[in-house]
């Protein structure tokens, strides 16, 4: 099994190192315009957010698989998790800013101890959606996770998860060996309880990375190719496939610059900008939560150490959504991930 | 480089050739555009077909160009492949089906 970068003391496992080549190279030989410039260009400059509908938690950046794309550079050695009391926190602020959607993500975010509870004190809290990013063989890890099925259909938790391919190879080069097979379980466990099923309000979606140094397909064809594979191999359904372009951070900004791929998908990025996305990024109404408390404008930059911006008040406890809703979002030229052709998001496409 | 035929550099530079003849290379990008746009063959289908024809008249940009598409446009290895072995079976084919030729006359010249 790969290590993270972190336990391999790679030099990328260093967030200035990431932001150092992000600003460097092609951006400041001036080759090609920088994000600030192009969203300056079409007025856009600063960013600033929309109101604020999902708040997007970390649980915790341990998992029990170790994705060769993972901007998070989660695995089985990251032992950094939110604590019962930091979710106390999300929990009131829930409540006080009147939160649509709460959206789980880690890691593994089943593997947090207070997973649950969480997830059943958010909806006491009168969340209206309750995410979970499951990577699916969770369900298998372990006979203590064997009933997550369940437990995400009693508290009506949206299921959205990571299935690179409907096809072995590419899933499992991608994600490791055997995964492939251990997700199509989990997916079939899934809609044995209903998940994916017509008429049963449990939503299970999917999500596409490319396999490579590539922007995602048309998410609709896909979606199509994808629904076709799964019930003619697997008897699989799911509500909706989500494309998102990998962005050039953590362990994929590693398999850019190993493979000498680096200058060429910037330049892909950049010249597939689209400000049609830019109405659209999840940083506009979205707030990241990292394992600590502190808030990001969205977990890549939870993953660069890019807290909001200062003045916006930078933890939980320091929550005023008046300023935040004010603030400035934090660019470097990851962005131009999510807002190249259709536009990239959690949600898929946005343009 | 510049004792080489071929630089990957020169497939971003295509849109230069307008330099030299702008009118024409106009035309000739204008209709280009039109051809790879959704039509009664899909824009997944018109990549396969470049990408087999890139490999007949054995052009490294359009291999380059055309394998990047196809896995943007969700084709899969094995789908390229096929698409190349399409290539190489008209390509055989096209060698062999003159020995139908070669046959004739053989037989015409033989006793």
């Amino acid at each position: 099994m790969i290590k993270s970068l972190r336990a391999n003391h790679h030099i990328l496992a260093n967030t200035q190192e990431q932001l150092r080549i992000l600003s460097e190279g092609m951006f400041a030989d001036g080759e090609l315009p920088t994000f600030e410039d192009k969203l300056s260009l079409i007025n856009e400059y600063p960013l600033k957010p929309n109101s604020l509908e999902i708040f997007q938690v970390n649980v915790g950046y341990m998992c029990n698989q170790v994705c060769k794309h993972c901007h998070v550079d989660a695995g089985p050695d990251r032992k950094e998790i939110m604590t019962r009391d930091t979710m106390k926190m999300c929990i009131d602020i829930i409540r006080k800013a009147n939160i649509k959607t709460l959206d789980l993500t880690g890691g593994a975010p089943e593997m947090n101890p207070d997973f649950r509870w969480f997830v059943e004190e958010a909806n006491k809290a009168g969340v209206d959606e309750i995410i979970v990013r499951s990577n699916l063989t969770i369900i298998l890890a372990n006979p203590s996770y064997h009933d997550l099925p369940q437990f995400f259909k009693e508290n009506k938790v949206r299921v959205i998860s990571s299935l690179p391919f409907y096809q072995p190879d590419k899933t499992d080069r991608q994600r490791g060996k055997g995964v492939f097979e251990k997700s199509i379980k989990a997916l079939q466990m899934l809609n044995e309880v209903g998940y994916g099923k017509e008429g049963t309000g449990l939503l299970m979606d999917l999500v596409y990375n490319p396999a490579g140094a590539f922007l995602p397909a048309d998410q609709l064809q896909l979606e199509r190719d994808f629904k076709k594979e799964l019930k003619n191999h697997f008897d699989i359904d799911f509500n909706s496939l989500f494309t998102i372009t990998n962005l050039p951070i953590s362990r994929f900004l590693e398999f850019l610059l190993r493979t000498d791929n680096y200058d060429d998908y910037m330049e892909k990025l950049v010249n597939a900008f689209n400000p049609a996305a830019v109405k659209g990024v999840m940083c506009r109404n979205t707030l990241s939560v990292d394992y600590q408390g502190y808030l990001y404008d969205c977990d890549f930059n939870q993953m660069l150490g890019l807290k909001v911006q200062k003045a916006a008040g930078q933890h939980l406890r320091d929550f005023d959504i008046n300023k935040l809703e004010n603030r400035e979002i934090k660019i470097s030229q990851h962005c131009y991930g999510c807002t190249a052709g259709a536009g990239s998001s959690c949600q898929g496409t946005v343009a | 480089m510049e004792k080489t035929y071929y630089d990957p550099a020169d497939l971003k530079k295509f849109g230069d050739v307008a330099e030299f003849g702008p009118e024409l290379a106009k035309k000739f990008f204008d209709y280009y555009g039109d051809v790879f746009k959704e039509g009664a063959l899909t824009a997944r289908e018109k990549s396969l077909i470049a990408l087999a024809v890139a490999h007949a008249i054995q052009c490294p940009y359009c291999i380059d160009a055309y394998t990047s598409d196809s896995l943007e446009k969700g084709v899969t290895d094995e789908q390229m492949m096929e698409a190349v072995h399409v290539t190489t079976a008209i390509r055989g084919g096209a060698s062999l089906v003159h020995s139908v030729q070669m046959m004739n006359k053989s037989k015409k010249l033989s006793m």
